[in-house]
């Protein structure tokens, strides 16, 4: 035991410590067990490996586009690669990494074991999904090395269907299929967390984590079939021209806008809302005290989950819509961002009174919530109708969805990836590296994207590949901040591959946590409990915990 | 502390060319910032509230202050408060925003007009006095100018940050966006809207003149033909004048004041004959059939080009009487009375 005044990490001796004989990783052996597995967990981990993958290969083309805008002349590549770099960045980081990340990785780990079951409902289906979106992504990255796809991540017509020479078709398809494993993940976590909850865990016992991931669910399995269609409808409009979208055969092209940010948009709450569950679960228990307004906080998920379909065309108030629409979708808007505010202030209040440490997943939750509320407050500025007109198609809207997609959710991920690695893998990352990293992505993000609200207000058009010179100083601000940015990512990359191997053994609650996750060992038993667990206390139920410790030191000693 | 001269005065240059914050150089500039300044304010008084928040209860309740926490359920109180201030503030940017936005599409009445025709990749201006212009736009100080807007392929986006005004151009329907230059000078106009390969190169310049330049300006780059000449010369080109005619008996509605109009469609109701209508009716005419007239009008899809209906529009704008009309008719006509060759005589 080695707990200082300022920390409450827990570990078992390490001079006798061992990671348990059996557990999830070593149940059984060679490459086939893990790609016909049907364990969450390992399903969970091949996630991880190709999530992964697919960050960094958008990673690079980021850094690509980066690096070009460092001058204002196209210098670096020609236009069209530019063009392609930054659709590939789009269509990479938004489909096959931000939509699946916690979801996918996290959520597919975790939810079972937070409600108490063995596994999710439909275990071969979560493998086909895991195979989809490797199809998927394998045709993307045909897409990628047959030449590249320059419509940008938004596919917009009649640009996509008529006009570009490129691999709209593979791309489109690449797209398609990710969609119905996204679905399939949806479908999962829905039926089991309706059916499959244990004796006494009842909706309102339910960790925040499975309650945003039940509304994350929901909207992938209502939005990503209207993705489907309208990349089919693409598709055939540019095979066979079938004239749904082409003016010149009585289509519309607005029609496409519609039906695309009708999945687009509550995609971006797909993105988001697993990633605020991973914040509850860490602020609660690093300042030990139960989530302040658990129940406000459950009902915000569920409230952006509705709210969030019926906002789309706020992406389309310059494109000619009737007046009196774009005054319903804005105020609308207006309405989805207050459940934003009720979480940000339930969390800063769930520090109130508590008694707070710093391990790393808490500085990345402190991260989210200061760059989550630049990004969520600068989206009013593009909710606001008048406002809208100037600001958008900038680098002020660029700047926006980082802010909320990498500011918020990218920390939330890595929070959640490093809150849960000692489960996960049964060894600790090395705590003041993953501190350094957090503060280093923090600052990196800050130095690239700061400089971008400016340059949107300035009028800097996004997608541009050349730019007037008077806005090259904050455009190297900006690749100068991605570059720390980029070792800020590098940085988890390379010690938690270490850890792997030379991580000091976790024990099963090196956090003193109290989710369901914690009370078995790390990392756990394929069947997750060896007894199903019977649930009569609340989430974040601390005196809970402090009892059951007390209890157990006495049976034991 | 030696800073490089050089670096000095750049930075100096940087700032005093006002590189934080774009010039305001339309009547709309200064509504846009206020604005903006206002959601800039609650976006720092928020984050100073939440940072507050956060690093207040970090420092004073960490762990080496207060070893154990105290467990607190929640507080209505405190909900309903962060509930009810942050939706009254966004409803205020609501309202706020929703009069920018009213003001900024709905165009005075006494509005110029000028025709912008986007294409892959440059911007055409069209003046009614005939000027035409690529990847430039002058405009008078002190005159509301409309710009109507079409694109001829895929979705442009017509931007110039320093008026704060944008809209999007599309491929078969017209959009318009207006603006009142107030200082002289030139500004960036953008296409923000992915275009393909040289979206980032097309790019223009508004040149602002004061009213006297401007007309200097009018009349020294003027093409000999206004709009709606051509439009009249196409008009009786392409024989629209055979049919619409203005003789009771032709087959055609007259077309003399028909635009501003109320017109009653042999499909029931009524629409207002604006620039979009008639566009609309030159190409789609199946679709846009006065009541009483047969549905014999040929489509024009294809067979004119987007300037080509801008010259065909102002005419029809400006087309007051139908007696220049049956003029060139009757000359027309009277052509083909001439000698003729004779007809083969079929066997």
């Amino acid at each position: 035991m080695s707990t200082t005044s300022s920390t409450i990490v827990n570990l078992p001796d390490q001079r006798t410590a061992t990671l348990p004989k059996k557990n999830y990783i070593n149940a059984e052996d060679g490459m086939l067990s893990w790609l016909l597995t049907g364990d969450h967990k390992r399903i969970a981990m091949l996630y991880l490996v190709s999530i992964t993958f697919f960050f960094f290969i958008g990673s690079v083309f980021a850094s690509l586009i980066r690096l070009e805008l460092l001058t204002p002349q196209p210098d670096l590549v020609a236009s069209d690669t530019y063009n392609k770099l930054f659709s590939m960045h789009g269509i990479v980081m938004v489909f096959l990494f931000l939509v699946p990340s916690v979801p996918a990785t996290l959520g597919n780990f975790l939810i079972p074991i937070m409600i108490g079951a063995k596994d999710l409902a439909f275990p071969k289906i979560n493998l086909l999904s895991w195979y989809l979106y490797m199809i998927g992504g394998i045709f993307t990255l045909a897409a990628l090395v047959l030449g590249g796809v320059d419509t940008g991540w938004t596919f917009t017509t009649p640009l996509s269907t008529h006009y570009l020479n490129t691999h709209v078709v593979t791309a489109g398809l690449g797209v398609f299929i990710i969609g119905f494993s996204s679905i399939f993940t949806g479908l999962n976590f829905i039926v089991t967390i309706h059916r499959m909850r244990a004796p006494g865990m009842t909706w309102f016992r339910m960790p925040l984590f499975v309650w945003s991931n039940y509304a994350a669910s929901i909207l992938m399995v209502l939005g990503t079939p209207v993705l489907a269609i309208t990349l089919v409808l693409v598709v055939l409009e540019r095979t066979i021209h079938i004239g749904v979208f082409d003016p010149q055969l009585g289509g519309d092209p607005l029609l496409f806008q519609h039906l695309f940010w009708f999945y687009s948009h509550p995609a971006v709450y797909i993105m988001i809302l697993p990633g605020m569950g991973v914040i509850s679960e860490v602020i609660s228990t690093f300042s030990r005290k139960r989530v302040f307004g658990y129940t406000a906080v459950a009902f915000s998920s569920v409230a952006i989950a509705v709210f969030g379909f019926f906002v789309w065309e706020h992406h389309m108030f310059i494109m000619g819509v009737s007046n009196y629409s774009a005054l319903v979708f804005s105020l609308l808007t207006m309405l989805v961002a207050v459940p934003s505010a009720i979480k940000v202030f339930n969390w800063a209040f769930t520090l109130q009174k508590g008694s707070i440490t710093f391990e790393t997943p808490m500085l990345y939750a402190f991260a989210f919530i200061g760059l989550f509320t630049i990004g969520g407050l600068t989206g009013v500025f593009l909710g606001s109708l008048g406002m809208d007109i100037h600001l958008t198609e900038t680098y002020f809207i660029v700047a926006h969805f980082h802010y909320v997609m990498v500011g918020g959710m990218l920390m939330a991920f890595l929070g959640g990836v490093h809150f849960w690695w000692p489960k996960m893998t049964g060894r600790m990352y090395p705590e003041s590296l993953s501190k350094l990293s957090a503060v280093t992505s923090f600052i990196g993000f800050n130095l690239t994207f700061m400089p971008q609200f400016i340059l949107g207000y300035l009028g800097m058009p996004r997608r541009y590949h050349a730019y007037p010179a008077e806005y090259q100083v904050l455009n190297v601000l900006s690749t100068a901040g991605a570059t720390v940015l980029g070792i800020g990512f590098l940085l988890p990359l390379i010690y938690l591959a270490w850890s792997l191997k030379y991580g000091a053994i976790a024990g099963n609650n090196p956090w003193q946590a109290t989710g369901l996750e914690w009370q078995i060992q790390s990392p756990p038993l394929t069947e997750n409990f060896i007894e199903t667990p019977i649930v009569d206390y609340e989430a974040y139920d601390y005196e809970w915990l402090a009892h059951k410790t007390e209890q157990e030191v006495t049976t034991v000693g | 502390m030696h800073i490089s001269p050089v670096l000095w005065q750049f930075l100096v240059k940087w700032l005093t060319n006002s590189a934080l914050f774009p010039r305001e150089a339309s009547t709309i500039a200064p509504y846009a910032d206020a604005l903006y300044f206002f959601l800039l304010l609650i976006t720092i008084v928020g984050l100073v509230l939440v940072g507050g928040l956060v690093f207040g209860f970090a420092i004073r309740y960490r762990k080496d202050r207060n070893p154990v926490a105290t467990q607190v359920e929640g507080s209505t109180l405190l909900e309903a408060t962060w509930t009810i201030i942050p939706l009254a503030l966004f409803l205020i940017v609501f309202v706020w925003g929703a009069l920018l936005y009213f003001r900024i599409y709905n165009p005075p009445t006494n509005a110029m007009n000028i025709y912008v025709v986007g294409k892959q990749w440059m911007w055409k201006a069209e003046h009614p006095g005939g000027q035409h212009e690529i990847n430039n736009l002058h405009v008078p100080t002190g005159q509301p100018v409309q710009l109507t807007m079409i694109s001829q392929d895929v979705f442009h986006s017509f931007s110039i940050p320093d008026f704060r005004v944008k809209r999007e151009v599309i491929p078969g329907r017209y959009s318009t966006v207006w603006f009142e230059a107030t200082t002289p000078g030139t500004y960036h106009i953008f296409c923000t809207q992915y275009c393909g390969t040289k979206h980032s190169g097309m790019i223009g310049e508004v040149t602002v003149l004061t009213p006297e330049d401007y007309k200097k300006w009018t009349e020294g780059s003027t093409s000999g033909m206004s709009l709606a000449q051509n439009g009249e010369r196409l008009f009786a080109s392409m024989g629209c004048n055979a049919c619409h005619s203005g003789n009771a008996a032709s087959r055609g509605p007259s077309l003399a004041g028909v635009y501003g109009s109320k017109l009653r469609l042999a499909s029931g109701g009524e629409v207002l004959v604006n620039e979009a209508y008639l566009r609309d009716a030159i190409l789609n005419p199946s679709q846009h059939v006065t009541v009483g007239y047969a549905p014999i009008m040929p489509t024009y899809q294809g067979q004119i080009s987007e300037e080509g209906l801008i010259d065909l529009v102002e005419y029809l704008k400006a087309l007051k009487t139908n007696y220049r009309v049956q003029q060139t008719l009757t000359t027309s006509e009277s052509n083909q009375a001439a000698p003729m060759t004779p007809e083969v005589v079929k066997p």
